[in-house]
């Protein structure tokens, strides 16, 4: 581990691990990326709460600890029994197992897939046309400080590739799995997804501590959604409540791409997601759900925004968050609605209970119309459990605790009823569940 | 019906008709901003030691602020240096009746349908009518006097009533609120103030119209209303603004003050002069607002119709300090042409068992741009607290934006807090069903839009919502396409 020095967690030992990570094997144009956005990141410089893109979450916490970038290890450094429980239960996925942000291919498991698929690392990619062609296209790294940091750390991560027509039966699993034995770690785990034209997938991204020290993820993934296209997008952050992570998501869609994407926060100390859609087609549909079960210290701030560009495209958006102890939650929701964008449907919902008197939450959900032909709504509520129903439940001999897991956990269903994959609903039934029984 | 339907035929393709110059000699400060300046306004009203220090503070803080930036409007930098910031009509000896009022500022108030002797006579209503910065007229003070109610220019307050003005001035905006109020409150030059005794409801309601009249003047109100405990008092403004081609800047400040079971009612009708069709000219209106129901069981409630000015900038809000206190605040914010509209409200919970309600109605038209912008606070201690917000946005062409960014912070369990918002046109199946029964589409959305906004203008005493229908119909002429 490396020795704290004064410098520790300012911008320029952020730029000079940057600088560190360049690889010589890489490609010229894959660097060339690389520097500019080291450039753009010093520009930028980290944010802070008097931007209002980040009032109300400070990212000071993130910086105080001194991390490494690990190396990457062999793999048989690693059991099969250490990884496997990470593994989803009977999910009969393809697996990419990526550990400390590089990709571990003797522990992954790949099912047989159709041609043209391509699930790789993004390291073995890097010569691929496919994978020049549209890296680093999606994401915009000039307004935000830590798509650009990531640009500028990365050096693995995954490339998914669906050709045209091709249905994948099966999910993919990205599993990224932080081991920071060795001392506070951080990694910068980038994902590139092509679902091309009538194709579909559906791509679970999850996130996992294998021990209890200080961790910092700035992980970004870029999905693109081309014509007629069928995406069902996961992500599930279950890190230990030391660690940090600051998760961008840039999703592009094309004419009638149907994107649903699903963000579920069970754990992490300080959690900040940005996802960002773009709707570039004509027809799209779009839809956002979000779960954030929180405890503790934890702080989670759910960013998210639906760019709706052209006409007849339509958004649904489900947010919902229970606080206890001294958690906060951050949801700040933006539909834009862009001046072609007529016929527009968009509508977001937020929906927050508070379960003790420390615990905070800001909802900011945002419209902006310029579009005249449109139906937008948005609502967002924070309140706390029914009485009625605790004491419909209590009256019938049931705990006070119990009652309240038990509507806890139905009012968190409503996110988790939509996702589609049943081993993935079942697994993820059982983490609430076991978060509730712990905490609740 | 038909009354609302003439009134659209009437003011369509009307000129902004209260657009006109009175011309009687001011006596106005050179333009510019500078510690004389603030030193020779004080001095011009003759005011105590205590208060030109505290608009020497709040000048000296005013130069460590820099204009804020984060509201979604647009508009040339101002040139503060530009502006004058003091002008009076010429002092005349102090007036008994009517007929010594300058007839020419009779006639002018004759004009916008607001004259002094109709509005004493008919409909017993207090004016205090403040063109550009002087009170000139005040109607109705002795018969308020009985009641122990002071009702009267803020100069007059400053000179009569030292101990209440020094109590609460700047107690609930202070001077280093924000950069509009620290210029206010370094500068302001006259407003109303208004004090209502214990256990006493205040028999009328209270009127002031403000005026822009001298060219290149900002207007630099400051209201202070004090309800002490157990008292009401219904509170109207209404604005209008002559014709000009530069643009103005108007910064206001309002403070409220609701001691414990007192009750404020503010009603605004604002129609400053928006700027011509091609967004020329037009002021700019940045305006802090804000009460604080101090005491148990009070009860502040801000209603506006805004349909004017090239940009306005306006948050009325509520500090509900007192248990069981509730704030109340109803809106309709019309833009058309190239207006700008950023305007909401703020609501912080910090007694227990307090209650707010925001109804807000957007409506734009034209290439014009409206927002809502909103903060519903619940504070730690403050338990029970209930807020319901529901923020409309009505769009009436292809070209305006319609925008609502609502800030939730909610910091206690117990507090329930509800928040709506809808953007949407006016329905072609609602048109097509007026149409259908032989109502043109230009009256069919004049009856939607009127409906729309029906539970806003419900709150509105009776003689201000007439006026705002009006207001309404002008606003809205030409942007039904």
């Amino acid at each position: 581990m490396n020795t704290a020095t004064e410098t520790a967690g300012t911008k320029e030992k952020f730029i000079q691990q940057c600088e560190a990570s360049i690889l010589a094997e890489a490609p010229f144009y894959f660097n060339k990326i690389k520097k500019e956005a080291i450039q753009r990141f010093d520009q930028l410089g980290f944010p802070t709460t008097k931007m209002e893109y980040w009032k109300y979450t400070n990212i000071q916490p993130i910086l105080k600890p001194v991390y490494r970038m690990p190396e990457r290890i062999a793999s048989d450094k690693l059991t099969k029994e250490e990884l496997n429980k990470y593994f989803i239960a009977g999910f009969d996925a393809t697996v990419l197992v990526f550990y400390n942000g590089y990709l571990m291919k003797e522990h992954s498991h790949l099912n047989k897939l159709p041609d043209g698929v391509i699930i790789d690392a993004i390291s073995n990619q890097f010569n691929n046309p496919l994978f020049q062609q549209h890296y680093a296209q999606i994401a915009d790294d000039t307004k935000e400080a830590f798509t650009a940091l990531n640009t500028a750390s990365v050096n693995d991560g995954a490339f998914v590739f669906i050709p045209e027509n091709v249905i994948i039966p099966q999910a993919i699993h990205l599993l990224y799995l932080t081991d920071s034995s060795d001392g506070n770690t951080m990694t910068f785990p980038r994902n590139l997804i092509i679902a091309s034209k009538s194709s579909q997938v559906q791509i679970v991204e999850s996130y996992h501590s294998m021990n209890t020290n200080i961790s910092f993820t700035n992980a970004l993934t870029e999905i693109l959604a081309e014509e007629n296209c069928n995406l069902d997008y996961y992500k599930i952050q279950d890190e230990n409540n030391a660690s940090f992570q600051i998760n961008n998501t840039q999703i592009k869609q094309e004419k009638n791409a149907v994107v649903s994407s699903t963000t579920i926060t069970l754990d992490g100390a300080l959690v900040r997601n940005n996802l960002n859609f773009l709707i570039q087609g004509e027809g799209c549909e779009t839809h956002l759900y979000g779960l954030y079960l929180l405890n503790g210290k934890q702080h989670v701030d759910n960013h998210t925004l639906v760019d709706h560009a052209l006409p007849r495209c339509m958004s649904n958006e489900l947010y919902k968050g229970i606080m206890k102890e001294q958690s906060t939650g951050v949801f700040n929701g933006r539909i834009m609605v862009r001046k072609d964008a007529q016929k527009t449907n968009a509508f977001q919902s937020n929906k927050n209970i508070l379960l003790s008197d420390d615990a905070h939450v800001t909802a900011k959900p945002q419209l902006e119309i310029f579009a005249d032909d449109v139906k937008c709504s948005h609502g967002a509520t924070t309140g706390q459990l029914d009485q009625e129903a605790l004491f419909y439940l209590r009256s019938r001999g049931i705990t006070k605790e119990k009652a309240q897991a038990l509507l806890v956990h139905a009012f968190a269903s409503d996110v988790v009823d939509k996702v589609k994959i049943d081993k993935l609903k079942i697994n993820l039934l059982h983490l609430i569940s076991e978060q509730l029984n712990h905490h609740f | 019906m038909t009354s609302e339907q003439e009134l659209l035929e009437q003011v369509a393709n009307s000129e902004y008709k209260y657009g006109f110059v009175s011309d009687f000699e001011s006596d106005a400060a050179p333009a510019g901003l500078s510690e004389d300046i603030v030193r020779f306004i004080s001095a011009k009203k003759e005011e105590p030691e205590w208060l030109l220090e505290w608009r020497l503070r709040a000048y000296r803080h005013w130069l460590t602020l820099e204009e804020p930036n984060w509201a979604n409007i647009h508009h040339p930098p101002i040139n503060y240096q530009d502006i004058i910031y003091y002008s009076a009509p010429k002092a005349k000896k102090v007036l008994n009746s009517l007929d010594e009022v300058d007839p020419e500022m009779l006639a002018t108030f004759a004009k916008l349908g607001i004259s002094l002797e109709e509005q004493k006579r008919l409909t017993g209503v207090a004016v205090d009518a403040v063109i550009d910065s002087v009170s000139v007229k005040t109607t109705f003070t002795a018969k308020l006097g009985e009641l122990g109610i002071i009702f009267c220019s803020f100069s007059d307050a400053v000179k009569h009533h030292p101990k209440l003005v020094r109590e609460y001035l700047g107690s609930v905006v202070p001077h280093t609120d924000n950069y509009f109020a620290a210029l206010n409150s370094a500068v302001f030059s006259d407003g109303s103030f208004c004090y209502i005794p214990k256990g006493v409801r205040c028999p009328m309601e209270l009127s002031t119209y403000f005026r822009i009249n001298a060219a290149n003047t900002g207007q630099f109100e400051r209201t202070l209303i004090i309800a002490d405990e157990g008292s009401y008092v219904s509170y109207l403004e209404g604005c209008t603004a002559p014709m000009r081609d530069e643009n103005q800047l108007h910064a206001a400040v309002v403070e409220l003050i609701a001691l414990e079971n007192g009750q404020i009612k503010y009603s605004t009708v604002q129609n400053w002069y928006p700027g011509n069709k091609e967004g020329i000219g037009g002021i700019y209106n940045f305006v802090t607002k804000r009460g604080i129901c101090a005491g148990k069981n009070s009860k502040i409630s801000w209603t506006q119709v805004e349909t004017g000015s090239a940009i306005t900038w306006k948050y009325p809000g509520v500090i509900l300090k007192g248990d069981n206190s509730i704030g109340e605040f109803y809106s309709v914010a019309v833009t058309n042409n190239y207006q700008q509209a950023d305007t909401g409200t703020k609501m912080i919970h910090i007694g227990k068992n307090t209650k707010s309600t925001i109804i807000s109605k957007g409506i734009s038209g034209g290439k014009s741009q409206n927002s809502y912008r909103g903060l519903v606070k619940i504070n730690k201690k403050a338990t029970n607290a209930r807020n319901f917000s529901q923020c409309d946005s009505l769009l009436l062409g292809d070209k305006c934006g319609a925008h609502t960014f609502p800030y939730l912070e909610v910091n206690n369990s117990s507090a329930v807090v509800e928040h709506e918002a809808t953007t949407s046109k006016v329905g072609e199946d609602q048109i097509f069903y007026c149409n259908q029964r032989g109502i043109s589409t230009e009256d069919a959305v004049g009856l939607i839009v009127n409906g729309y906004c029906k539970e806003v203008f419900n709150q509105l005493p009776m003689e201000f919502a007439v006026e705002a229908q009006k207001l309404l119909a002008i606003s809205l002429e030409g942007s039904v396409g």
